[in-house]
């Protein structure tokens, strides 16, 4: 080990940089000074996820002796994060810009920072205790975040309910984790790949890790706490965890199940077979009801996490492709719909009911058309991006002679197609009851997320350039 | 740059311009040149094809294909035959009269025309893509515009028959996304054109269920027996243009699909299941005209009677020989000039009663002789006069499918032939009560008739069908072209 190895972990060392410079400003600055925190934050990350996209040198190796690896394949997905965290980061400002949360401003980016890297961990973790670090570092500053307006019973509620859930699941997982390690006698993953087998033991061991990252990933039935965590969150909050969680807890997935237990291949890919299924139909069928929007995409999100199982359970390398690129695209989508969300929650004094996006059109055309561009593309429709996604996971699905599944799938997106109209009908034909048209007011911020979201949404899928890229990072790891 | 990708730039060029233009002028004036320059295009590519090809000369014409996500053999390939020239010249012609036809709209034109021009795009490239991939790329781009063009513009129960369109329609795409990635991966081939795949055999298992599902996919959307039921509905609530535009030309991408798709790469499965089809499409044609009799609402007569005809393009397709496939082409192209001959008339009507029940309208031949003169026509080609291009499309078919000498088809051909009769009956008292005897209402005395741009869509129509009507063998020859290429040993 020497100090070329540090390279490696280039991108956990430049958050790291950032958050202690951030945590620094906080402490030492003069009170006045605190109005540009927001703004050093925003810029600094933006710099710091900018660098990490120069591909400076090839990250192929391993660090601390085996428990922490890195390939072009993670530091891509972990700038895909990055690229989400600060989009989120940027339709938070005018929800944090408001008086009684302007002191707090400095907590909320640290903390998300945290949770950040904490992600991170999960994605390169070459150890199992690494990982369970990694899952709680993520999780923890999340409740924290998710309880931010505290003084919100249903914030605060929603905090507690996440983090008992956590609480439980880590146990699971750790439950788990004791039994690969009675029968594997390792906890490294280089060391125990070779060496799992079908024992019971190591099913039963994996079938309690993999529930715990169900958990994160609200599979069904790990699904309870969603609708109530997003609806009592922070809109920005339930964007963070709608996207940059979830997408952590998938990269993560694949990752481990890719690399630790591909050997019981036939074991997971059943199991996950089954809560697809299950996980698209159930999202599918809880969303038509939902009055509020924020419980209406918690379930919408629950069924894209289904579609996403399929590449996963194709188990090729051209099926993880297809769940990254449908992950980046799931991404923009979300983050579009959330940053809008949030802009009409905020003028509508915290009123999240669908009806206030009744005749959104009339009075703001082009948040409505924004709103409809993501809409269709979760639905996957073209020429948006979501449709290029959902027909490559069934590509890949069907090449696995996965013919049921895929075709389950489709039927489940008629259904989700029926209730994403809802939304569109609610904002083109539905009729305000007052007829006092507001013109909101969107400040730069919001402006410049939805714009790339946009632009993501049309281009990503359109023009492949992408897709290959993450095809040659995913074959080079194979 | 391939001429073909022009029919997909320009109507974007148009939405593009639409954006930008504000006054109700600018508007009308991009979709003139629009539609002035697809048309040149499409007299541009007809007179090309006429030189390259004589009938016995079997090619695509400006075949090209682009990579797109070169790992999973996804391109954009384009191509056209005669078939395809036709069909593009049936859209274009709809397209542009339908323009016409919604000359007056005031709410929000902008909005509509960029609609609809989305709308043109996504059936343009369906028509022009000989790609699995690129052709339900293309037809899922037409399915939304019509979930909004409806809802917003439409009349009556707009929203209820706007949902239900699209939801049965994304339904029908659901299947057909199964089938085509089954088809592409049991072939085995390495792209997804449909040219490629044609050549190679698909294990019978397989052809049978993507047969299934391809054909209910595309089915679907031509109003397939037990799954029609969005379309009256659907066509009774949209505006004039789009139901112009989606009777006469989106309910033959259905029929134009499952030709190209279901039949052509699953021709095994299409023999052994075709009776299965055959039978709904049977019960679906008769079931169809029965239900425009009782109709009060000239619209749902009109509806219901697509059904019908749509019917008999499935039905002459299942037959699966050279003469009922070419009635079928042939019953396309006639049943889209009039039944966007018909919408256009009944929205003009419409717009001057404010009613479309046939119990309140009567004796209007006298206020509006223009009108009703057209009307007339439209209906005579329904009920397939001579000279006229329903008679040479229907005669077409039948002779085609009495080719069979096996009891069942014949049976059924028989069958089937009822709903010419049965189509007289509707039309002829139709025509009899809103068009003759005395005015019903005293203050439709001072209508006025036809105006500049209703006369000129409804003459463009009459135009074609006549053209057809006396004179068949352009179109024969056009689509006996495409059928060279594709039936190539496989049939007759």
């Amino acid at each position: 080990m020497n100090f070329s190895n540090f390279l490696y972990i280039g991108q956990e060392v430049r958050l790291i940089i950032l958050l202690v410079i951030l945590f620094l400003y906080d402490i030492f600055s003069p009170k006045k000074w605190g109005i540009f925190f927001q703004k050093i934050a925003i810029i600094g990350f933006a710099i710091v996820t900018v660098c990490n996209f120069i591909p400076y040198y090839a990250m192929h190796g391993e660090i601390f002796g085996g428990i922490y690896m890195t390939s072009n394949l993670t530091s891509f997905v972990k700038n895909i994060l990055n690229v989400a965290t600060f989009l989120v980061f940027l339709q938070s400002n005018s929800w944090l810009s408001s008086k009684d949360r302007i002191l707090k401003q400095s907590e909320f980016y640290i903390i998300s920072l945290v949770s950040l890297f904490g992600m991170y961990l999960m994605i390169s973790a070459g150890n199992f205790m690494v990982l369970y670090v990694g899952i709680e570092m993520a999780s923890l500053p999340l409740a924290c975040l998710i309880a931010f307006d505290k003084n919100k019973k249903k914030s605060a509620k929603a905090g507690v309910k996440y983090i008992l859930i956590s609480a439980l699941s880590s146990s699971v997982m750790l439950f788990g984790l004791s039994f690969l390690y009675g029968t594997l006698e390792s906890f490294y993953f280089s060391d125990i790949v070779f060496n799992v087998n079908k024992d019971p033991l190591i099913i039963l061991g994996f079938i309690f890790f993999f529930s715990a990252l169900a958990f994160k990933l609200s599979l069904v039935p790990f699904h309870l706490w969603t609708a109530d965590v997003y609806e009592g969150a922070p809109t920005s909050i339930t964007a963070y965890l709608s996207v940059v969680s979830k997408g952590a807890a998938v990269f993560t997935l694949i990752f481990v199940l890719y690399k630790v237990f591909g050997n019981i291949e036939v074991i997971w890919r059943s199991i996950l077979s089954c809560l697809s299924v299950v996980t698209i139909i159930v999202g599918n069928l809880f969303a038509i009801h939902q009055s509020d929007i924020k419980r209406f995409f918690a379930f919408s999100s629950i069924s894209q996490v289904g579609y996403i199982l399929l590449g996963i359970i194709a188990g090729t390398v051209q099926g993880m492709t297809a769940t990254i690129f449908y992950v980046v695209v799931y991404l923009f989508s979300n983050l579009a719909i959330f940053g809008i969300i949030s802009i009409v929650e905020f003028i509508e004094n915290g009123d999240t009911r669908i009806k206030v996006f009744n005749g959104l059109y009339k009075s703001n055309p082009l948040l409505a058309f924004v709103m409809m561009v993501a809409i269709f593309s979760l639905g996957g429709i073209p020429p948006f991006a979501g449709f290029f996604s959902k027909f490559i996971i069934f590509m890949v699905a069907v090449e696995q002679k996965q013919y049921i599944l895929v075709f389950i799938a489709l039927l489940n997106t008629v259904i989700s197609i029926y209730y994403y109209l809802l939304i569109v009908k609610a904002m083109f034909l539905e009729k305000k009851e007052e007829i006092t048209f507001k013109k909101y007011k969107i400040n730069i911020y919001n402006w410049i997320n939805l714009t790339i979201c946009t632009v993501g949404i049309f281009i990503v899928g359109v023009f492949s350039a992408i897709y290959k890229y993450i095809e040659v990072l995913s074959f080079g790891i194979s | 740059m391939n001429i073909l990708s022009l029919f997909v730039i320009v109507p974007l060029l148009m939405i593009t311009a639409l954006f930008l233009c504000k006054r109700i002028n600018f508007v009308r004036t991009v979709m003139i040149v629009g539609a002035s320059v697809l048309v040149v295009l499409v007299a541009v590519l007809t007179i090309i094809f006429f030189q390259h090809s004589n009938i016995s000369n079997i090619g695509m014409l400006f075949l090209s294909s682009t990579k797109w996500y070169p790992s999973l053999n996804i391109s954009y390939t384009v191509g056209v035959d005669g078939i395809s020239i036709l069909m593009l010249i049936l859209s274009i012609v709809i397209m542009f009269t339908g323009i016409f036809s919604s000359w007056n709209i005031e709410n929000m034109a902008r909005e509509y025309f960029i609609w609809y021009c989305l709308l043109l795009v996504g059936v343009f490239g369906f028509f022009i893509s000989i790609d699995l991939f690129t052709m339900v790329f293309f037809y899922e781009i037409a399915l939304i515009p019509m979930y909004l063009l409806i809802g917003l513009w439409g009349s009556g129960e707009k929203e209820y028959s706007a949902m239900k369109l699209t939801l049965m329609l994304m339904g029908g795409s659901a299947f057909l996304i199964f089938g085509i990635i089954g088809i592409y991966y049991t072939s085995g081939a390495v792209t997804m054109n449909i040219l490629e795949i044609a050549k190679l055999y698909i294990p019978i298992m397989y052809q049978r269920l993507f047969f299934v599902a391809t054909f209910l996919g595309f089915g679907i959307l031509s109003a397939l027996f037990p799954f029609h039921t969005w379309s009256p509905d659907g066509h009774a609530s949209a505006p004039t243009a789009v139901s112009m535009l989606h009777a006469g030309v989106l309910m033959k991408l259905g029929g134009y699909g499952c030709f190209r798709v279901a039949i052509c790469l699953l021709p095994d499965a299409a023999d052994e299941l075709s009776w299965l089809f055959l039978i709904l499409t049977c019960i679906g044609v008769i079931y169809g005209a029965f239900n425009a009799v009782v109709q009060t609402d000239l619209k749902y007569i009109n509806a219901y009677s697509s059904v019908s005809h749509c019917g008999l393009v499935l039905f002459a397709i299942l037959m699966m020989n050279k003469t009922a496939t070419i009635g079928a082409f042939m019953q396309m192209l006639s049943h889209g000039l009039m039944t966007a001959l018909f919408f256009s008339l009944i929205g003009s009507i419409y717009t001057r009663m404010h009613t479309r029940d046939i119990r309140k309208i009567g004796g209007i031949m006298k206020v509006m002789p223009f009108i009703s003169v057209c009307y007339v026509i439209a209906g005579l080609t329904s009920l397939g006069l001579p000279g006229l291009s329903g008679f040479i499309s229907e005669m077409t078919i039948f002779v085609g499918s009495f080719q069979h000498s096996d009891l069942f088809h014949r049976t059924l051909t028989i069958i089937t032939c009822c709903s010419i009769v049965i189509a007289a009956v509707y039309i002829l008292q139709m025509i009899g009560k809103i068009f003759y005897g005395v005015l019903k209402e005293k203050c439709h005395i001072d209508l006025i008739d036809a105006t500049w741009h209703e006369k000129l869509s409804a003459i463009c129509l009459i135009t074609g069908i006549v053209l057809i009507g006396i004179y068949p063998l352009w179109p024969y020859q056009m689509i006996s072209n495409g059928l060279a290429l594709l039936f190539q040993n496989k049939f007759d």
